[in-house]
């Protein structure tokens, strides 16, 4: 027994526990340009739920009676298709983005890097700078250590929980629902989802972090397939730097050896993925470019050039030039401009109307007296404008065909009307047992908009 | 679900469970000694070198989360064979939640209804609008979607009622349904007297006949059509016996299909809806049909 556990090995844990970053901030031209973007993009989506238009919030997707506010356009779902549009553009966007210039989205457009950085900027603002928050994890627990991480928890779950009331915001009118929390006074569902939102929120700006970029982004997993030998890429000039070294301010390191890497590592401590941008690239890269500034900062203190670590593109790195024009380039802006060109023709194009043709379907048909066929029809129309129109409805392709109820009818905003109606065609003017019949329904409105639904009129077997 | 199966539903779910957690456990290390110095795990493929590159922890830990959650599941939800589950969740309670949540939203406005007459009602945009969905729904098979009828089943926007078109009586017809039976009378009368009938009723409806044939239809109408149609042929709303002076036809116009009905007869049947609408939807609905003969 006691010979079985000598001989006993060792295990390795397959599974490692996630080592915490604490990214020390930076101040430069890249820093700054973040700041404008978080600036912007918080302020938009913070901002749009409390926007109005006509008396109503400008945007509200309305889930539940499935109509989408945006601004002066409502969207039902019959719409997707325009949706569906708008997310290949924004896939089609992210590409063209990525063969131009590289992981752009990531360094300063990403909610997760947006976000993150805010979380960063409320915990310096509680617990210091990158060593006062390393010196302080390492503390034992006492009353500081205790004070501090609860107002930084605090203060990530006040501004989680309105990020949370936020999204909600967009879904439910947001002013009813701040009232709503003030009375205590919402349902289950939208306590469960300001809730989930909030927590999202913690947990991915405040707890995972980097985590989130490294095993759950599908993009940063193959946004490398959109990249080419002219993307722009944050690198560090290995040519210049190395042999890298510490060395007196203003000593001839040229003469020991060294490269202008003075081996500071601020580039590593700055790094919000915790990785050593001199290996070169690397799939956790996020393109945030603070290495560039931090790196800026060393070498003007050094008083050597700018730029070790600088944007640049593999081509160029390598004394080549770079192409900007490529075919991938080509191929992406025409499919990007192509794909937003068609978007906003179909929307510029589209009839707020939807008509459904349900036709009888237990009675082929009726023949009267005269030799009329008749069919009949429940017409589903939906007005999916934003205000009350009057509609005329007539019949297509048939001379003879007469329509025996209403032709002309109002509907309210939003409203649908169900239309049942008899369609009678002459029986020599029907060429088959099935044919096709069109119901026109134009509004009479300035726009004259027309919408034509197809239908089937079953008539008899033709005699030989 | 018998004994042997549940058992069987049991068993396979905790072997899975059960499994997952073993395969989770049993590959979450590796012996040390196979993890060479270079962080390769000592694996090699083809000359291809395997990196051990560990997955963050929490993610093995979401996989224990996904676990303890189908347990939880499990015993919250009906899944282990017959167990019926903490929350005593149903298929059929669902739906009448549903159903009651559906009811709460209605039943305001049925009961709003209610209190009007028909007659008032159906000045109501919003009711008759209401009747009309119901309407298409339930009665278009038969009636067709625009209520004009089909043949053998009544158009319900003329002026001509089979059992009276006043509100009570189409509540009563769409409440309890309605069965009209017309005999047949091929053995009763010779082709000759069927072809005089044919005559005859056409006549009343103000076509043009053989006036000598209608004369001598008259007599056998008389005899044999009048206790239910009525010496005047105007019909009887009691029976649902049809007016023939209308010219309005329900099996059809042409003499070829009068003669057909006189022989064979017809047995027509309004299917009772009251249990089915219920007591808003059937006034709603009678509102909307009375607006189609009575609107304006």
């Amino acid at each position: 027994m006691s010979k079985a556990k000598a001989e006993r090995i060792p295990v390795k844990d397959l599974y490692a526990k996630a080592e915490k970053i604490y990214p020390r901030q930076v101040h430069g031209f890249f820093s700054r340009l973040r700041i404008l973007t978080v600036f912007l993009l918080l302020g938009i989506y913070y901002i749009v739920p409390w926007l109005t238009w006509d008396d109503r919030q400008a945007i509200l997707l309305d889930l539940p009676a499935r109509k989408f506010h945006l601004f002066g356009i409502t969207f039902w779902p019959q719409d997707f298709v325009y949706l569906t549009l708008l997310l290949v553009i924004c896939a089609v966007g992210l590409f063209l983005f990525t063969a131009f210039a590289g992981r752009l989205w990531c360094g300063y457009a990403c909610p997760q890097t947006v976000w993150t950085q805010t979380f960063i900027w409320i915990e310096e603002f509680v617990e210091g700078n990158r060593n006062a928050r390393i010196r302080l994890d390492k503390k034992p627990w006492g009353p500081e250590k205790l004070l501090k991480k609860t107002a930084k928890h605090t203060l990530w779950i006040l501004f989680a929980l309105f990020t949370g009331y936020t999204f909600v915001g967009y879904f439910s009118p947001i002013r009813e629902l701040w009232d709503g929390i003030l009375a205590f006074s919402l349902g289950p569902w939208e306590w469960f989802w300001i809730g989930l939102y909030s927590l999202a929120t913690y947990g991915n700006a405040g707890r995972l972090r980097e985590q989130v970029c490294l095993y759950m982004c599908p993009y940063a997993r193959f946004q490398s397939a959109m990249f080419d030998k002219d993307t722009l890429i944050i690198s560090y000039d290995e040519e210049r730097g190395e042999e890298r070294g510490k060395r007196k301010r203003n000593a001839d390191y040229k003469a020991d050896g060294l490269g202008d890497c003075i081996d500071c590592k601020q580039c590593v401590h700055v790094c919000p993925t915790g990785i050593d941008i001199r290996d070169g690239l690397q799939y956790e890269c996020i393109a945030c470019a603070a290495c560039i500034d931090v790196c800026d900062d060393v070498m003007d203190q050094m008083g050597y050039d700018k730029g070790l670590i600088k944007y640049t593109t593999e081509h160029s790195e390598k004394g080549k030039s770079t192409h900007i024009l490529r075919p991938r380039t080509f191929l992406y802006t025409s499919l990007f401009m192509g794909l937003i060109a068609t978007f906003f023709f179909l929307i510029a194009t589209r009839t707020p109307l939807d008509v459904n043709v349900i036709r009888d379907r237990n009675n082929l048909f009726n023949e009267t007296f005269s030799g009329e066929i008749q069919n009949t029809y429940q017409l589903k129309v939906l007005n999916m404008s934003q205000v009350a129109n009057d509609y005329e409805l007539k019949i297509n392709g048939y001379q003879t065909s007469q329509i025996d109820g209403p032709t002309k009818f109002t509907i309210d905003a939003g409203g649908v009307l169900t239309l049942p109606l008899r369609v009678s065609i002459d029986a020599d003017e029907l060429e088959k047992r099935s044919n096709d019949i069109y119901f026109e329904i134009t509004t009479l409105n300035d726009s004259q908009d027309t919408y034509i639904a197809k239908g089937k009129f079953l008539g008899p077997k033709k005699e030989k | 679900m018998t004994e042997f199966w549940n058992w069987w539903v049991i068993v396979i779910v905790a072997i899975n469970i059960l499994g997952c957690w073993g395969l989770l456990f049993w590959t979450r290390k590796m012996k040390e000694n196979e993890v060479e110095d270079t962080g390769t795990t000592g694996h090699v493929y083809d000359g291809i070198t395997e990196y051990n590159n560990p997955l963050p922890r929490w993610w093995l830990i979401m996989f224990y989360i996904t676990l303890v959650f189908g347990v939880g599941y499990l015993i919250l939800y009906p899944g282990l064979g017959n167990n019926k589950g903490v929350l005593g969740w149903t298929q059929e309670g669902q739906l009448e939640e549903e159903v009651a949540a559906a009811k709460a939203i209605y039943q305001p406005l049925f009961d709003k209804f209610l209190k009007v007459p028909v007659e008032e009602l159906a000045n109501n945009k919003q009711a008759v609008e209401m009747g009309k969905r119901i309407f298409v729904n339930t009665c278009f098979g038969c009636h067709g979607s625009d209520a004009r009828g089909n043949p053998g089943y009544p158009n319900l926007t003329d002026k001509d009622w089979l059992y009276g078109g006043n509100p009570a009586q189409i509540k009563q017809s769409i409440v309890a349904g309605r069965v009209g039976v017309m005999p047949g009378f091929e053995a009763m009368l010779s082709a000759e007297q069927i072809d005089e009938l044919v005559q005859y009723v056409g006549q009343l409806s103000g076509n043009q006949v053989d006036a000598a044939k209608a004369e001598a239809g008259s007599k056998t109408f008389a005899l044999q059509c009048a206790v239910c149609h009525g010496a005047n042929a105007k019909g009887n709303i009691a029976l649902g016996a049809p007016n023939l002076t209308d010219d309005i036809w329900l099996h059809g116009a042409s003499s070829r299909s009068i003669a057909q009905t006189i022989r064979g007869g017809h047995n027509n049947q309004m299917p009772a809806l009251g249990d089915i609408l219920g007591e808003g939807r059937t006034h709603l609905v009678t509102t909307y049909v009375y607006s189609l003969s009575n609107s304006k």
